[in-house]
């Protein structure tokens, strides 16, 4: 259904949803930049819809929101386990059709990736309705449209600011009955972005052979990378996480078990007892990243694992752009094919 | 010629080597300044100067090779730069026509800060133009720096007053993804306040010197900045041909509007204690002199220091005495 009205009216909408559900959306968090006297948009509770940032890229993915960066599993107590609660709330979250798509990533990962669901991520996940922000231009750094990923019918709800009104379009039935004839019916539905600033053509992976481990591409990566994990933290589909156990008390027979978020970048990533430590290397780390984002994750799933959303690229201290690498491989690749 | 020295001096003219030359000298508080006065500048130079400039260790301009009688046409040609950068932020100049008013307290000079730079905590010229306007125009010798971290470009350890600007680090655990990298740096880098214990970062209160290197490492935003800006206010650091010495610290996580009232304070103090057969007298000498725990009583009146602030109670300023180098020898 498409319906049209003002912000005023939307607000109060949302403020009807808010009483069954947490909404979350790119929001501008004042002053806690990286840099002093700087703000960053992350993803955060919004109380109101003037919160939501449209006209920036956020920095930080709204993966925390279905993943967090610490998750606490059980309670364990000399023998005993509880496993945790989560918020009997439902989750709306607005986030753009990359980060949709991106989430389709995480559901792979996690809910069909072998014979058993992830319970901590499902619990999570099936709380989750999306309302989609219609993004048509994109942002300097995107390559959603050459990773496939800047369309999708997966939402609640899709949504247009304009200047002094939104449009939207319902495709929820449930999500449809808080509107309560508020606003016109109109024929609407998002357009989607055609064509990105950046063309990335992707390596065919069945090309991408052993030989390209050894390509000095990774060597000038080693030099410029710093391993400060940037990439991973900000990205909407990595999904590797490492288990903690909290003790509470000296005996250790009381405290918790969580799962936190690990990055390939950062150092102890995959570190194996007595110490021993697979990629060593920065570039080693560059190249077993984008051989997961472009490359095996396709030969698992059918897709890509990267959604082309460029936050790794906006994020890196060292300048270092993912979409530049991937075509540079390709070059690699091809270069090959014609000698 | 006749000549008035000490009111050609006040007005940021030198007495210079050459005979019958002076050179003049031009404040730019904080060290940031609009293009446009380097016209004003150029013009100055080429018309009354040799052509050239120097750019002075405060971050002015001194403009040399001038004759004394050209001084009332460059003062009205200077007014723009007056304006500009004095009256316009607060500065009371009487008359912007008769050049500046004051040459004893210098330029309050400033490392580039964050308007800039990824590691400064303030807008290091804000807070010297915060300062300016306070303490210009001033007869009183009296050097200040603002610096944008604890890397201190600026020297600001080479001051009367130093001014460090800090920051106390936010940690949010449940943003930690326990890499270390906060740890690391701060045990390279810096003085080792932080610790990891049990998988999340612990700090040492006493030790962390709020640079903010553990802010820019974390990759998640775990941690932050506070909302307030803290200082460390370093005092009585100086060169000079009897006691050079950095400056110390003499108040830790103090806040922006107390050293604007501390300085402003240390000018009446210095009124009550300066050797007035000298013709100038420094104010680290004046401390020496009254000893620290005067200066303090006397510039921390009225100060309403905040809940973080610690003070120093004794300082040992050190450094080295020129008239006691004993050790000395010929080397073959």
């Amino acid at each position: 259904m498409g319906v049209k009205m003002g912000f005023e009216n939307f607000n109060k909408v949302l403020d009807s949803l808010k009483e069954n559900y947490k909404i979350y959306g790119p929001k501008n968090i004042e002053s806690k930049g990286r840099f002093s006297d700087t703000d960053v948009v992350g993803y955060g509770e919004i109380d109101n819809f003037d919160e939501i940032v449209f006209d920036k890229k956020s920095y930080f993915s709204p993966k925390e929101i279905i993943h967090p960066i610490r998750q606490t599993l059980f309670y364990f107590t000399d023998g005993e386990v509880k496993e945790s609660k989560v918020d009997d709330k439902k989750v709306i979250v607005f986030l753009r059709p990359c980060d949709i798509n991106g989430i389709k990533r995480l559901d792979s990962i996690f809910l069909q990736n072998g014979p058993h669901e992830d319970v901590y991520y499902k619990r999570l996940r099936e709380k989750v309705k999306f309302f989609m922000i219609e993004c048509t231009e994109g942002f300097d750094s995107c390559y959603c449209v050459s990773m496939e990923a800047n369309k999708t019918d997966n939402y609640s709800l899709a949504i247009r600011v304009n200047d002094n009104d939104v449009y939207l379009d319902i495709q929820d039935n449930e999500i449809e009955s808080y509107f309560n004839e508020n606003g016109d019916e109109i024929d609407f539905k998002p357009d989607y972005i055609k064509e990105n600033k950046i063309e990335v053509n992707i390596p065919d992976p069945e090309s991408l052979t052993n030989e390209v481990f050894e390509n000095p591409i990774w060597k000038e990566y080693s030099q410029r990378c710093i391993g400060c994990g940037r990439c991973n933290t900000s990205c909407i589909t990595c999904s590797c996480f490492s288990m903690q156990d909290v003790f509470y008390d000296k005996n250790k027979k009381v405290g918790e078990r969580r799962r936190v978020w690990a990055g390939c970048h950062v150092d102890g990533f995959t570190d194996m007892a007595g110490g021993h430590t697979f990629r060593e290397k920065y570039g080693d780390r560059m190249r077993f990243k984008t051989m997961h984002k472009i490359n095996d994750f396709y030969k698992r799933f059918g897709f890509h694992m990267c959604v082309g959303c460029g936050r790794c690229t906006d994020v890196c201290p060292q300048y270092i752009s993912f979409s530049k690498c991937i075509n540079k491989l390709n070059q690699i690749v091809e270069g090959d094919k014609n000698e | 010629m006749d000549l008035n020295t000490k009111a050609v001096k006040k007005n940021a003219y030198r007495i210079t080597k050459t005979r019958g030359k002076t050179a003049l000298r031009i404040r730019v508080p904080g060290g940031h300044l609009d293009v446009r006065y380097f016209d004003i500048i150029k013009e100055i130079a080429d018309k009354y100067g040799d052509g050239s400039v120097h750019i002075t260790t405060r971050q002015g301009f001194e403009v040399p090779n001038i004759d004394f009688k050209y001084m009332d046409e460059i003062n009205e040609m200077i007014k723009p730069i007056l304006e500009g950068l004095e009256l316009n932020i607060g500065v009371d100049i009487k008359d912007p026509l008769k050049g500046y008013p004051a040459a004893g307290t210098r330029n309050v000079s400033a490392c580039i800060g964050n308007k800039v730079c990824q590691y400064a905590n303030v807008n290091t010229t804000d807070l010297a133009k915060k300062i300016e306007k306070e303490i210009f125009p001033n007869d009183y010798h009296v050097k200040i720096a603002i610096t944008g971290c604890p890397n201190d470009c600026i020297k600001a350890h080479m001051q009367d007053f130093g001014i460090i600007a800090t920051t106390e680090p936010q940690y949010d655990e449940s943003r930690c993804i326990s890499c270390e990298a906060c740890v690391k740096v701060c045990k390279k880098k810096v003085t080792g306040a932080l610790k990891f214990e049990n998988y999340s970062v612990i700090r040492d209160e006493e030790k962390c010197i709020g640079c903010g290197e553990c802010v820019l490492k974390c990759p998640t935003g775990a941690m932050t900045r506070s909302e307030e800006k803290y200082y460390r206010l370093v005092i009585m650091g100086r060169t000079g041909k009897r006691n050079p010495r950095l400056a110390m610290p003499f108040i830790k996580w103090v806040d922006e509007d107390s050293i604007v009232k501390i300085i402003k304070n240390t000018y009446d103090y210095v009124g009550r204690y300066i050797d007035r057969s000298l013709p100038k007298e420094h104010i680290g000498y004046i401390v020496d002199r009254t000893g620290f725990n005067v200066f303090k009583e006397e510039v921390l009146e009225g100060v309403e220091l905040g809940p973080k602030a610690q003070v120093a109670d004794y300082i040992d300023f050190g450094g080295y005495m020129y008239n006691r180098e004993t050790y000395f020898k010929g080397y073959k």
